[in-house]
C-alpha cells in the first residue's frame, strides 16, 4: 500500500476515534501563508517553519470539514487505482456529494491543497495534476520524453519549434536533457518571448527561453530547477519593472510561495538571478514609463513588511523603496522606444556582462 | 336693484343671523356625519361615550346596551341603553335637543365628550334624515319615576321642541335610554360599530357592552375587572394655556372682586405671590376689579402671565388606562409572540395635563406584508378615522422603526407584523375638528408619544433579534445535520465502516455538536389572554374590503 493511502486511513482512523469518544474531532495542516516560511540563503527557499491550522468540526466548518474528509476519500480512491484526475475533474467529482458540492472550482482547489499539505506531499503523489499551462520553451535544448503507450524515448528538440515552442507538461519528473546551452532565460511576458523567439535570440546568446506566463506554475518552476541543476545552468530572470515582477513572478520562481509553503523546497530556482527590468533601469535607459497604481504600492509595502525574501536582501529593499520614490513601474517592452530589437542587440547583452546590474 | 340706493342695504337685507343648528345642519361632516356608515357609527359612539362619562361620574360600574335594527331602506334604529345616574326631568330636552350645550365644555376634567355638541347633533342628524324625534327615557332613582320624551331641535334658535312627555313605568333603578332612527349604512371592517364597541371594551375593561347588531346577533363584552378606573379630577384651568377669548369671559363672569383673588381663585398653580407676580409682570394692580378689565388689559394680562414663571399643572387630575391593561388587551384582541406597553409620566401642552400611553403586540397571527396595524384611542374612546392626520400617526411616522428591526420607508409608516396602540388621556384632548378623530399636532404631544413608542420598540427590538438570533441558530442547526451524513460518509469511503458504524457516528456527530450549541430556546405564540370570538369581531371580511371608502 502506497505511503500515501497510509497516511490519509491513518488521519481518518483518529478522526473516527475521537468522534466515538464523543470528542470534536480535528485536521491538522500546515499553514500555508507567507507567515509560516523562513528564509535561509543556504538551503535557498522558503522552508516551513511548522505553524498548523487546525479545522475543528463546529457549525461553521462542518461543511468543508465533510469536504476535506470527501476529499481524502476521492484521493484515496485514485492512488488505489492508479488514476489521475485533474483539479477541475475533481471539482466536476464532487457534484456527486449533493449538498457537500463545491460551488466553485476556487473551493476545491484550497480544499485540494489542504489535503496536500496534510500529507505534505505534492498533489500528483495523491492523484490530482494540475490542468494550468505555463511554460514554454524555445532554444539549444533536446527534452527525452516517453510515448505514453508505448514507453519508447521520444526526442523533442527545441530548436526547431519554428515559430512556436515546447511547452512544459504537467509532470516534469522523469523528462531528460541534453544541452549545450550556457544559461536559461526566464521570461515574463509572452510578447517578449515571441520578439526573443523570432529573431533566434537563443541561437545568438546559446540560450534556451523559457516564457513564465505571469507567475510560473509548479511545474514550470520544478522543470527549470531540474534543468538547470542536471545540467549546471545559470538562471536569469527578466520581467517587468514592477512589484508583481519583482515580488511575486521572480520571488515565487525563485524560492516558492506561502501557498505551497510545505513543497517549496522542490518547486523553486535557489540559483536564479534578476536581471531587469529593474528600477535602475528605468532611470539608465530612460524607459517610458507608467504610473504606480494603489495595488503597486500597497504590494511594496507588504512585500517590505511580511516578505522574508525581501527582508533578507537589502538590494531588494532598496530597489523596492526606490520604486516607491520614483512613483513609476516601467513594461518589458518599453524597451522598444529605441527600437524593436533594441532589447537583443543592447539590452540583454549589456545586462548579461554586468552582474553589478542585477539582483539577487 | 334701484341706482338710488346703496348696494350695501340691499345686501344687508340678506344678512341675518345663522342658527347655529342650521349651520350644523349644512355642515354635517365636521361633526361626523359625512356619510351614512359613518353616521351610524358616530351616533353609537356619542351615546356611548355620554353613558361611559356619566357612569364614571357617578361611580357606578357601566352596564350598555346597545342595539341596532335595520328598518330597511337604510334606516336603522339605534338605541343606547345604559344603568347610569340618569338625567333630571329638566335638563332632558336641553341636553339631547339642543346643539352646545352641556357641561364638560366648561371644566377641565378627563372625559369622553369634551364640546357639547355629540348626542344633540345625533338627535339632529336623524330628524334630517328621517324627520322622527328622538325618545329620551330617563330616571334618577327607584323612588323617582321615569321621564319619556320625544324631542325634535328647532334648527332656526337652536331650541328643543318637545313633541311628547310623559311619566313611564321602567323597572331599571336609574338610568337613561336614547332611542334614535336615522339614516345610515351598516358594514364590517376596521371603521365598523362593531370595532369601535369591540375596542372601547379593550381600553374600558371596567365596563360590560351588550351589542345587539342589525343581524340581530347579540355580542356581550363582559367586563374584565369590577374596579372602578380612578375618578378624573376636575381642575381649574393653567394659566399658560388660557387663551384671550376664554379670559375676557371669565372676567366677566368671576365673582372674584380683585385681579389679586381672580388669578388665585379661578386658575390652578397660582397662589398670592405668584398672582402679585403677574399684575407686576402685567404692569397691573392687585387690586384691579376684574369686571372692569378691557379687552386691551386682559391682553396685557395675558403678556404678563407669559412672563411669570409658573408650576406646571397637577397631573393627578388623569387617569390613564395603565399598562398592565393596555398590554391585556392588546393580549385579548391580538395573537402574537410579543407584547409590551407602557405608561409615560405626566406631560404638559398649552397648560393642559396629559399623559400618552403606547403598546405594541409584535409577530404570530398578524400579516408579516403591508404596514403595521395602528389602534388609536383619546380618552378610553377608540379613534377610528382619518388615521393619517392625527398626531399618532404622526408620531409613529416619525419614529425610526428600523433600528428595532423593522423596515420602514424615509417618513413612512413601519412595515411588519405589528399592531401599535397610543393612547392620550388629558382634560382636553386637542381634536382637530368636531369630528374628535384626529388629535392636533402639538410638538409636545408628538414627543411624549415618540418617547412612549421609542420605549415600545426598544423593547422590541431585543425580542426581535433574539427571534433573529434563534433563527439564525436553528438554521446553522439544520446546517449542521445537513453535512453530518457527508462526514459519515467519507469515513466509510476511508477506513470501510459498517452501516451500523456509519449510523453510530452520526449519532455521536450530532451529539457533540449539539453539546458544544447548548439547547435552543423556544419562541412562538405563548397567549393564554386571547379570545379569538373578540378578534373576529369587526374584522375586514373579503366583501367589506372591496366596498370600503375610507374617509
Amino acid at each position: 500500500m502506497s505511503k500515501v493511502v497510509t497516511q490519509i486511513k491513518d488521519i481518518a482512523k483518529k478522526v473516527h476515534s475521537k468522534i466515538l469518544h464523543k470528542k470534536a474531532p480535528e485536521l491538522k495542516m500546515p499553514l500555508r501563508a507567507l507567515s509560516n516560511v523562513k528564509y535561509d540563503p543556504k538551503d535557498g527557499y522558503f522552508e516551513i517553519i511548522g505553524k498548523f491550522k487546525i479545522r475543528a468540526l463546529t457549525a461553521g466548518t462542518v461543511k468543508t470539514f465533510a469536504q476535506t474528509l470527501r476529499m481524502m476519500a476521492l484521493s484515496k480512491n485514485l492512488i488505489e487505482t492508479n488514476d489521475i484526475a485533474t483539479k477541475r475533474e475533481a471539482y466536476y467529482v464532487s457534484k456527486n456529494w449533493k449538498e457537500a458540492a463545491f460551488n466553485i472550482q476556487p473551493e476545491s482547489d484550497t480544499v485540494m491543497d489542504d489535503v496536500e499539505s496534510m500529507m505534505m506531499v505534492n498533489r500528483e503523489q495523491i492523484g490530482f495534476i494540475p490542468e494550468e499551462k505555463g511554460g514554454e520553451i524555445a532554444g539549444k535544448l533536446l527534452v527525452l520524453d516517453k510515448d505514453p503507450d508505448t514507453k519508447k524515448v521520444i526526442k523533442i528538440d527545441c530548436t526547431k519549434m519554428g515559430s512556436g515552442a515546447y511547452s512544459v507538461p504537467s509532470s516534469v519528473e522523469d523528462l531528460k536533457f541534453e544541452t549545450n546551452a550556457k544559461f536559461i532565460l526566464a521570461i515574463e511576458t509572452a510578447g517578449m518571448f515571441q520578439r526573443l523567439v523570432k529573431h533566434k535570440y537563443w541561437k545568438k546568446a546559446n540560450c534556451i527561453l523559457i516564457s513564465l506566463g505571469g507567475v510560473p506554475t509548479r511545474a514550470c518552476r520544478r522543470f527549470i530547477r531540474r534543468l538547470s541543476e542536471n545540467k549546471k545552468l545559470p538562471v536569469f530572470a527578466f520581467t517587468d519593472g514592477d512589484p508583481y515582477g519583482f515580488a511575486n513572478i521572480y520571488r515565487t520562481l525563485k524560492v516558492g510561495s506561502g501557498n505551497a509553503a510545505h513543497i517549496n523546497k522542490f518547486f523553486c530556482v535557489p540559483e536564479a538571478k534578476f536581471i531587469g527590468i529593474t528600477p535602475q533601469d528605468i532611470i539608465e535607459y530612460k524607459l517610458p514609463t507608467h504610473p504606480l497604481k494603489e495595488v503597486d504600492i500597497k504590494r511594496i509595502k507588504d512585500a517590505l513588511k511580511n516578505d522574508p525574501f525581501i527582508l533578507h536582501h537589502k538590494e531588494w529593499q532598496k530597489a523596492l523603496k526606490q520604486m516607491v520614490q520614483m512613483k513609476v513601474r516601467a513594461e518589458q517592452q518599453a524597451l522598444a522606444k529605441w527600437g524593436l530589437n533594441y532589447v537583443i542587440e543592447k539590452y540583454l547583452p549589456q545586462k548579461l556582462k554586468n552582474p553589478k546590474s542585477w539582483l539577487p | 336693484m334701484s341706482k338710488d340706493q346703496p348696494i350695501a342695504i340691499e345686501l344687508a337685507k340678506k344678512q341675518r343671523d345663522i342658527g347655529v343648528a342650521e349651520f350644523f345642519a349644512r355642515n354635517r361632516h365636521l361633526l361626523g356625519f359625512d356619510n351614512k356608515r359613518k353616521a351610524l357609527l358616530t351616533t353609537i359612539k356619542e351615546a356611548v361615550d355620554n353613558s361611559l362619562d356619566a357612569c364614571e361620574e357617578a361611580s357606578i360600574l357601566p352596564e350598555i346596551t346597545i342595539e341596532v335594527i335595520d328598518m330597511q331602506n337604510e334606516r336603522f334604529r339605534v338605541i343606547v341603553e345604559d344603568n347610569g345616574p340618569g338625567i333630571v326631568k329638566k335638563q332632558i330636552p336641553m341636553i339631547f335637543a339642543r346643539l352646545l350645550y352641556g357641561s364638560k365644555f366648561f371644566k377641565l376634567s378627563q372625559s369622553r365628550g369634551q364640546q357639547g355638541i355629540g348626542i344633540s347633533a345625533s338627535v339632529l342628524y336623524g330628524q334630517l334624515t328621517t324627520g322622527r324625534p328622538a325618545k329620551i327615557t330617563s330616571k334618577i332613582d327607584p323612588k323617582h319615576p321615569a321621564h319619556y320624551y320625544e324631542l325634535h331641535i328647532n334648527t332656526h334658535n337652536n331650541k328643543p321642541e318637545i313633541q311628547k312627555e310623559e311619566i313611564i313605568e321602567w323597572k331599571k333603578e336609574h338610568g337613561t335610554k336614547v332611542e334614535i332612527d336615522l339614516e345610515g349604512n351598516y358594514q364590517g371592517g376596521s371603521q365598523s360599530v362593531d370595532q369601535y364597541l369591540k375596542q372601547t371594551a379593550i381600553v374600558n375593561p371596567h365596563v360590560t357592552i351588550i351589542y345587539t347588531n342589525p343581524k340581530a346577533e347579540q355580542i356581550i363584552f363582559p367586563r374584565a375587572t369590577e374596579e372602578l378606573p380612578k375618578h378624573p379630577q376636575e381642575i381649574k384651568p393653567h394659566p399658560y394655556g388660557i387663551e384671550l377669548g376664554v379670559l375676557v369671559k371669565m372676567l366677566r363672569m368671576t365673582e372674584n372682586r380683585t385681579l389679586q383673588s381672580f388669578l388665585t381663585n379661578e386658575f390652578s398653580r397660582v397662589g398670592a405671590g405668584t398672582a402679585k407676580q403677574i399684575c407686576e409682570n402685567s404692569a397691573l394692580l392687585p387690586t384691579t376689579k376684574p369686571k372692569q378689565m378691557t379687552r386691551e388689559i386682559a391682553e396685557k394680562l395675558i403678556e404678563g402671565i407669559k412672563k411669570t414663571k409658573i408650576i406646571a399643572p397637577p397631573t393627578d387630575c388623569i387617569s390613564p388606562i395603565g399598562a398592565e391593561l393596555l398590554e391585556k388587551g392588546l393580549r385579548k384582541e391580538i395573537n402574537a409572540e410579543f407584547y409590551c406597553a407602557t405608561t409615560r409620566p405626566p406631560a404638559v401642552y398649552r397648560g393642559n395635563p396629559f399623559i400618552i400611553e403606547a403598546g405594541i403586540a409584535y409577530g404570530g397571527e398578524q400579516n408579516a406584508e403591508g404596514t403595521v396595524n395602528v389602534l388609536r384611542f383619546a380618552n378610553r374612546v377608540p379613534l377610528l378615522y382619518q388615521q393619517s392626520a392625527g398626531s399618532i400617526f404622526k408620531s409613529i411616522t416619525s419614529t425610526n422603526w428600523r433600528q428595532y428591526g423593522l423596515s420602514q420607508s424615509n417618513g413612512a409608516i413601519p412595515q411588519g407584523p405589528m399592531t401599535v396602540a397610543v393612547h392620550i388621556a388629558s382634560v382636553w384632548v386637542p381634536f382637530t375638528s368636531e369630528s374628535k378623530e384626529a388629535i392636533a399636532h402639538y410638538p409636545e404631544i408628538i414627543k411624549e408619544m415618540k418617547l412612549a413608542l421609542q420605549e415600545c420598540g426598544r423593547k422590541l427590538s431585543i425580542y426581535i433579534h433574539k427571534k433573529r438570533h434563534i433563527q439564525a441558530e436553528s438554521k446553522k442547526r439544520s446546517y449542521i445535520e445537513t453535512y453530518i451524513p457527508h462526514v459519515s460518509e467519507a469515513l466509510k469511503e476511508l477506513i470501510g465502516l459498517k452501516a451500523t458504524e456509519e449510523e453510530k457516528v452520526q449519532k455521536m456527530l450530532k451529539q457533540i455538536l449539539e453539546k458544544t450549541r447548548g439547547k435552543l430556546e423556544k419562541i412562538g405564540i405563548d397567549n393564554p389572554d386571547y379570545d379569538e370570538e373578540l378578534a373576529k369581531i369587526g374584522k375586514d371580511t373579503e366583501e367589506n374590503k372591496i366596498g370600503e371608502q375610507n374617509e
